[in-house]
């Protein structure tokens, strides 16, 4: 197989390196491509078009859907935080009805692989949701969001229950389409995330999305309050990378097998690599989108350059690659 | 047109009062440009723990010359991100997304209009007063703030204006009061047909509520804080009237910022009212 050169590209100037095979799956869903946009960065993917062309990178994740049209939280939704930000947007959204006959159906005329985002206030809910997109065309996979922070009830966050993320997960297997792929979407917030992708991976979850954003707060000095109308919000961007890298490893490392969509403060390639090599088959750019709008096309182009630069011919042999026992030459050099 | 993506150069930095006029290069935006559109600025480059873009109103777009098309805005100082902006030199590059938003809509007909800005809002309605006087419209413009050096561009602004009226809180220059105190009497001195507006979220509601008792056709840019400014992050949402007569909460950045004056519902911003598309439920 004849392999093109990476010439071009914002890291590739002057380097002669061999293109590197980007494909990969997340279970059944198999893509060309490995970079994501993340639920909730990315809408449907109408407005970033403008930017890249949507359909050159792995898939739109769009942002989380409910049953009905939700208006979301009062503002202020948003706080800007040291190399992140808060959000507390309240999963504002058209319902489903209304997003697979407006957005969904623009994204399938568009040909792009979309990640269609669900998210319930009761486990029937997502049954109802799972069950509105059975036999919708142009799917490729279910990201089931059970990690939202900016919901009512903190109790009602299923992914930081075990039973609760396993009711849901059943209540969507059994009402979807068996080819589709389920991605349950975990939240850092627990005390094992293992145990939460475990109980998921039982209940049928075919791969995770990890992370979601992890709660915070910030108080304005000026008004002496809480930033936000909603009080607390969804911390993401670059502040957070480590912690979701650390999701990422321990995931992978207890469940090999199981597929990792990895997301959490993914600026540029060297950092997508981090959780390649971490475990994730495939990786989202969210909040970071934000700052550079075309940001999912350049972290993947880099992303190939940094796979390039290190001698991978492909993307699949360096997942998981930081879990790799001792290099030979380690060995070698304990024995002298 | 869609918005682009480019990396624009500081031409020029200069004190305007208590703000900051920046010209930039921005090939292919300049053309773009409308009165009222927006742009932002990516803050402290490329590892910036500094996220969020800002986002400034079009002040002018000069579409030739030797830069070949460039734009200048108009910077407050609020918090570090600003201050970094306004520590720009000639030559420094500046990541600049825009044109964004939807402009003022200008009337096809002759018409009176009056341009209301707070403070630097009147920033956006120089080169809205120059095209609607391309048009043969009337232009009579108040420009109100708290004090004298709150205000921006008065004498610029005197040139496309039939007539000028400054405002100032504290009396330190023109009228004391706020811009409402003399719309009132100048919609009837001018027969106005059109109101614009920009300023801050109080004067606009302010102005909108003068407008609609005297049944003139408002205009409102309004200011929110806006995390992309690309329609993608949903934090810049107002409860806004649609044509069906439904309240949703619209994003000011891709819907916005140009509001018609009777359709946002102004003593509600920063609330969900309860009669919005999806306003949570009781009990729920």
């Amino acid at each position: 197989m004849s392999r093109a050169l990476i010439t071009s590209g914002p890291m590739g100037s002057g380097l002669n390196l061999p293109a590197v095979d980007m494909s990969t799956s997340i279970a059944s869903f198999e893509t060309p491509m490995p970079v994501f946009t993340a639920s909730g960065c990315a809408a449907a993917g109408k407005e970033l078009d403008q930017f890249f062309d949507i359909t050159q990178i792995g898939g739109i994740v769009t942002k989380s859907v409910m049953l009905n049209a939700r208006s979301g939280r009062a503002t202020p939704r948003m706080a800007e935080t040291p190399s992140g930000m808060l959000n507390s947007i309240g999963l504002q959204g058209p319902g489903i009805d209304a997003f697979i006959e407006n957005d969904l159906a623009w994204l399938r005329q568009r040909g792009a692989r979309t990640v269609v985002s669900i998210a319930g206030g009761s486990v029937e809910e997502y049954g109802k949701l799972a069950a509105k997109l059975r036999n919708v065309e142009g799917i490729s996979a279910i990201e089931v969001n059970i990690s939202c922070p900016n919901v009512e009830d903190r109790g009602q966050v299923f992914a930081c229950d075990p039973n609760s993320a396993s009711q849901v997960i059943q209540a969507v297997k059994r009402n979807s389409d068996t080819r589709v792929p389920i991605i349950a979407k975990l939240s850092p917030d627990v005390t094992n995330i293992v145990t939460i992708a475990q109980s998921v991976e039982r209940a049928g979850a075919d791969a995770v999305a990890v992370i979601n954003t992890t709660l915070g707060m910030v108080i304005n000095l000026d008004t002496m309050r809480p930033a936000l109308a909603g009080i607390t919000g969804g911390l993401s961007g670059p502040a957070i990378r480590p912690m979701a890298v650390r999701c990422v490893w321990q995931i992978h490392q207890a469940l090999p097998d199981l597929p990792i969509l990895g997301m959490g403060g993914i600026r540029n390639g060297d950092d997508a690599l981090q959780f390649i090599f971490a475990g994730a088959s495939a990786v989202s750019v969210g909040t970071v989108t934000f700052n550079d709008p075309s940001a999912p096309m350049r972290v993947q182009n880099e992303l190939e350059v940094a796979l390039a630069m290190r001698g991978f011919t492909t993307l699949r042999e360096a997942i998981g690659y930081a879990h790799r026992g001792p290099d030979l030459d380690e060995v070698a050099e304990e024995q002298e | 047109m869609a918005p682009l993506q480019l990396t624009g150069q500081v031409l020029d930095v200069r004190r305007a009062g208590m703000y900051t006029v920046l010209s930039l290069t921005a090939p292919g935006l300049a053309e773009r440009t409308k009165p009222g559109h927006f742009l932002n600025i990516g803050i402290g480059g490329d590892e910036s723990g500094l996220l969020l873009r800002r986002s400034f109103a079009i002040y002018q777009a000069q579409s030739r010359g030797v830069y070949g098309g460039s734009v200048d805005i108009v910077v407050g100082v609020h918090g570090k991100g600003t201050q970094w902006l306004v520590e720009r030199r000639r030559h420094d590059n500046l990541s600049i997304v825009g044109p964004l938003g939807k402009p003022f809509t200008l009337p096809k007909d002759p018409a009176n209009c009056i341009l209301v800005g707070g403070g630097y809002g009147t920033a956006p309605l120089f080169m809205l007063a120059d095209q609607l006087r391309e048009r043969g419209c009337r232009v009579d413009v108040i420009a109100g703030a708290a004090t004298e050096e709150k205000l921006f561009g008065t004498l610029e602004i005197k040139r496309a204006a039939s007539t000028l009226t400054v405002t100032t809180e504290d009396g330190s220059m023109g009228v004391q009061g706020r811009v409402t105190d003399v719309l009132d009497d100048i919609i009837t001195k001018t027969s106005a047909d059109v109101i614009y507006a920009c300023g801050p979220m109080g004067m606009l509601a302010a102005v909108a509520n003068v407008a609609a008792a005297r049944g003139v056709y408002a205009q409102c840019s309004v200011e929110e804080s806006m995390a992309c400014g690309i329609g993608v992050c949903m934090t810049c949402v107002l409860p806004v009237i649609g044509d069906d007569g439904i309240t949703r909460m619209v994003r000011s950045c891709v819907e916005g910022p140009v509001f018609r004056g009777d359709r946002v519902r102004w003593s509600e911003v920063g609330t969900v009212p309860t009669d919005a598309l999806g306003a949570p439920t009781e009990g729920h």
